[in-house]
């Protein structure tokens, strides 16, 4: 088998995970676990009013503890080169923008003592009004300078009032999903060490290269003189990716004890206020068609952001109001010649939310999908042939040629799977001792991204074996053993050859582990240095002892490509409800998705990354909801007792396939990238699967029983 | 107030001096640098903090170490012999049930006293017959009796065939 320019021997065998060996013992060491010589522990203390500003703070009670090293307050922090208003610029003034935020904190000779010492300073606090509640038609709803994956806020093509008006069916319909926290296990954490020459950070980091020049500015410093570390991390799914408070208030806290480690692991309780969120969403889609073929589609968000900008990820978007993505899945779903995008926001005064898995096509699948179910139905046609129906020749905004599009064959080969044919449609018309059983489809998508900035080095050691390094990131994604496996076949050596080094500032730059594009990104850059590495060694002939030494370094090359496709990974998703007859108890006993996502690079941890997506989308459908309490401007259900994540309990059979094949444009893997497209559908799969179950379309995530009870 | 504990980790004993306010699990990862158990929550919520305490599964942030003076700790980097992993570590690695592995050493703990605790005849809610000597761990069970272990990377549909398959023997 080939690959777009290899031969591939070691891509596409399901290769155990490298780091597996050290993960069942536990001897891999995470952020907080990194071993340092006499480390001091931070301890935060948050604000307890929603906004305001602080007029007092005794701290007396608290440096009187022994053990207490320093008091970190907005009075004696270091000075950040930017002011308010930024998530990260904490403790630069009086002013509280949010519940929770950080107000100071309590360094101490142990943890115990730091905790018990922060109970005891005494905040007092001048308290302004607030607005934490989202509403459709809110006052001042603006549109966002740009949405977090960079694209324009809106997008309007044809007519679409026209269409809706001629149309023989239409649909308007209004979906909301919840407020969702990412909750990685590895709660965040940071050790960070000033010295006199810089600082040194050992952080919980989806990409240490972009933390580090976020960070640089902000303190003032130059980036050679910060140094960040993050070998393992324990998830994200987007939470590790931004610049949050928490590393700052750790690198202002260490400032104050300068030479010590300063410790900090938030709480899980914690975790809710200070390290993003996925932003409650209120979705309108309009669609009319006839003949079972659309004519409009229009899809208008309003959504949470917060009165706090973010250090953006993306050129041009450095410093903005984060603005989720909902609708750009709809640009590139179906063919119809009128079509409208719109996003606005409303900002809060909540925490900023962030980016959380399949940010965007996430939510804004649910909403489009669940519509689509709708309209299928009535048009009086079977959901996966409407979609097929609607199925587009290319790319409906940009008018591009999809670089691989094979969402039809996903549909089918999910349909041959599933026993797609043996469904009765109608709703409500299959009992099972108590329960009602239905059977629901959706489709998935996200887009191949290919983030700027990366470049990596091939060494040649001495034994003759090639150290591969780049500044990347593993967060449970696998990419650590799915690198390895590029570099072993673009380098023509076995596996065993190749030692990979990620996850610090020392290697070369490496863009963040977010939108799927590890393996874009990062193996490209590693197929070039290979490449260049082979033809030195062509060069010099054969004897590959006597090349010990040498060393190559490659930046990830331009897809020539890049301008002429469309790039997306596209999915369908398959789910078995029962929903209890007398209480509304839903069960997801069978969840199947067929996937269409390029060459697979490891069959085994892709099936587990694929499989992962599609839980936490059921935990997304029937769960998690951060309840957002009016009065306080808080998460009530601030832990996991109370914010229900999926339990092993929960999850039925789960399947997940993919075609096989690769995208002659992508990448040279061939690849599109498989972190988010898990998830994206899954949600609306359940959703129209309970429809068929009982006849009760919800259009508000999640799918709780007193939604089904009637 | 501190107070002198023993404790034997993985086989060998230590004996320091706490605070009367440490966890177990503090105790274990600050003051003795036993990373294998994992700080996910800090109140008995994730479970992945599980440690065998004198031969059954726990939370170890919900133990505070002054309490457990003379305590046979096991970690799932004792369940190993060094690079020779046990049966239940081999077959997490070969079903790919983690990712991240951060939970992962407390599944693995808990999937082993769990298997004992299901040889010895304890019910689950999921356990049909409450009079049967012992119990068969089907699919259901396994789900049941590791729902104290969260996984956010969601291994689950892989560690249920990874339990199972070292439930069979």
């Amino acid at each position: 088998m080939t690959a777009v320019g290899i031969k591939t021997r070691v891509i596409g065998a399901p290769i155990d995970r490298l780091d597996g060996p050290d993960k069942v013992k536990g001897s891999a060491p995470y952020a907080f676990e990194q071993s340092v010589d006499r480390p001091a522990y931070l301890y935060p203390l948050q604000a307890t009013i929603v906004t305001g500003r602080i007029t007092g703070l005794d701290g007396g009670a608290a440096t009187a503890e022994p053990g207490v090293l320093a008091l970190l307050t907005h009075a004696n922090a270091l000075r950040l080169a930017v002011s308010d208003g930024l998530e990260p610029a904490i403790l630069q003034s009086d002013e509280v923008a949010f519940c929770g935020q950080f107000v100071g904190g309590v360094i101490a000779e142990t943890p115990e003592i730091a905790r018990h010492a922060a109970s005891l300073v005494r905040v007092e606090y001048e308290e302004r009004a607030h607005d934490v509640v989202l509403r459709p038609d809110g006052p001042d709803l603006f549109a966002p300078e740009g949405l977090a994956d960079g694209s324009e806020p809106d997008t309007s093509r044809g007519d679409v009032d026209a269409a809706l008006a001629s149309a023989a069916v239409t649909l308007d319909a209004t979906y909301s999903t919840a407020m969702n926290h990412n909750n990685p296990m590895e709660p965040h954490a940071t050790i960070a060490i000033w010295t006199d020459g810089g600082l040194t950070l050992h952080c919980a980091s989806q990409g240490v290269h972009w933390i580090r020049a976020y960070l640089a500015p902000l303190l003032g410093l130059d980036a050679e003189r910060i140094r960040v570390i993050s070998p393992y991390v324990g998830g994200g799914f987007g939470s590790k990716v931004y610049l949050h408070a928490d590393l700052i208030l750790a690198v202002m806290a260490a400032r104050l004890v300068a030479g010590r480690p300063v410790k900090l692991a938030l709480t899980r309780q914690q975790m809710f206020f200070q390290v993003g969120y996925r932003p409650p969403t209120i979705q309108r889609i309009r669609l009319a068609a006839d003949g079972g073929r659309l004519t409009a589609i229009a899809h208008d968000v309003v959504e949470q952001t917060s009165k706090v900008k973010v250090v953006g990820v993306l050129p041009g978007l450095e410093v903005c109001h984060y603005a989720e993505p909902a609708a750009v899945p709809t640009r590139t779903m179906y063919a119809a010649p009128n079509r409208r995008t719109t996003h606005r926001v409303a900002a809060l005064d909540v925490p900023p939310p962030t980016i959380m898995r399949g940010p965007g096509e996430t939510p804004g699948m649910y909403a489009l999908e669940s519509a689509m179910d709708e309209m299928a139905i009535a048009c009086g046609l079977d959901p996966i042939e409407f979609r097929i129906r609607n199925e587009p020749d290319v790319d409906p905004e940009s008018g591009l040629p999809y670089s691989s599009r094979h969402l039809v064959a996903c549909l089918r080969e999910g349909a041959r799977r599933f026993g797609w044919e043996r469904r009765d449609p109608t709703p409500r018309s299959r009992r099972d001792r108590g329960w009602l059983v239905g059977s629901g489809v959706a489709a998935s998508t996200f887009p191949t991204v290919r983030l700027p900035g990366s470049a990596a080095k091939i060494r040649i050691d001495p034994g003759g074996r090639y150290v591969v390094s780049i500044g990347a990131a593993d967060m449970g994604t696998g990419a650590r053993t799915a690198l390895a496996q590029i570099a072993a076949d673009a380098l023509g050596v076995a596996l065993e050859d190749v030692e990979l080094q990620i996850g610090d500032t020392a290697l070369p730059t490496a863009s963040t582990a977010g939108a799927s594009a590890g393996i874009t990104s990062w193996g490209s850059a590693i197929f070039e240095a290979a490449r260049r590495l082979r033809a030195r060694l062509d060069a010099d002939g054969p004897g590959l002892m006597q090349s010990a030494g040498l060393e190559v370094t490659a930046e990830m090359p331009d897809n020539p490509h890049a301008a002429r496709f469309s790039m997306h990974a596209f999915g369908a998703q398959f789910a078995e409800v029962r929903v209890r007859e007398d209480t509304g108890e839903v069960r997801v006993p069978r969840l199947l998705g067929v996937f269409d996502a390029g060459r697979i690079i490891n069959p085994k941890t892709a099936r587990s990354q694929l499989l992962g997506g599609m839980t936490m989308g059921l935990s997304m459908a029937l769960h998690e909801d951060s309840v957002l309490d009016p009065r306080f401007g808080q998460v009530a259900n601030h832990d996991f007792a109370e914010y229900h994540i999926a339990t092993n309990a929960d999850a039925g059979a789960i399947e997940a396939y993919w075609l096989d094949g690769e995208d002659p444009y992508t990448n040279p893997m061939g690849s599109k990238g498989i972190g988010e497209i898990g998830i994206v559908g899954t949600a609306a799969a359940i959703a129209n699967a309970v429809h068929h179950a009982t006849g009760i379309r919800v259009r508000d995530l999640p799918i709780t029983l007193d939604k089904l009870l009637r | 107030m501190d107070v002198e504990v023993t404790l034997t980790v993985d086989g060998k004993k230590h004996q320091l001096v706490v605070d009367t306010r440490t966890t177990l699990l503090d105790a274990l990862r600050e003051r003795l640098g036993i990373i294998s158990p994992k700080k996910g929550c800090d109140h008995g919520q994730c479970g992945a903090c599980t440690v065998l305490l004198d031969g059954r599964r726990a939370n170890s942030c919900l133990a505070l170490a002054v309490a457990h003076q003379e305590a046979q700790i096991v970690t799932a980097g004792g369940l190993a012999d060094g690079e020779d992993l046990h049966p239940m570590q081999r077959s997490f690695i070969k079903h790919d049930a983690f990712q991240c592995g951060y939970c992962t050493p407390g599944q693995i703990v808990s999937a082993v006293a769990m298997l004992r605790e299901a040889d010895a005849g304890w019910p689950s809610t999921a356990t049909r017959d409450l009079n049967a000597d012992t119990v068969a761990l089907d699919d259901e069970e396994i789900r049941e009796r590791m729902s104290g272990n969260l996984c956010r990377c969601a291994a689950y549909a892989n560690i249920v065939p990874a339990i199972a398959e070292v439930a069979r023997g």
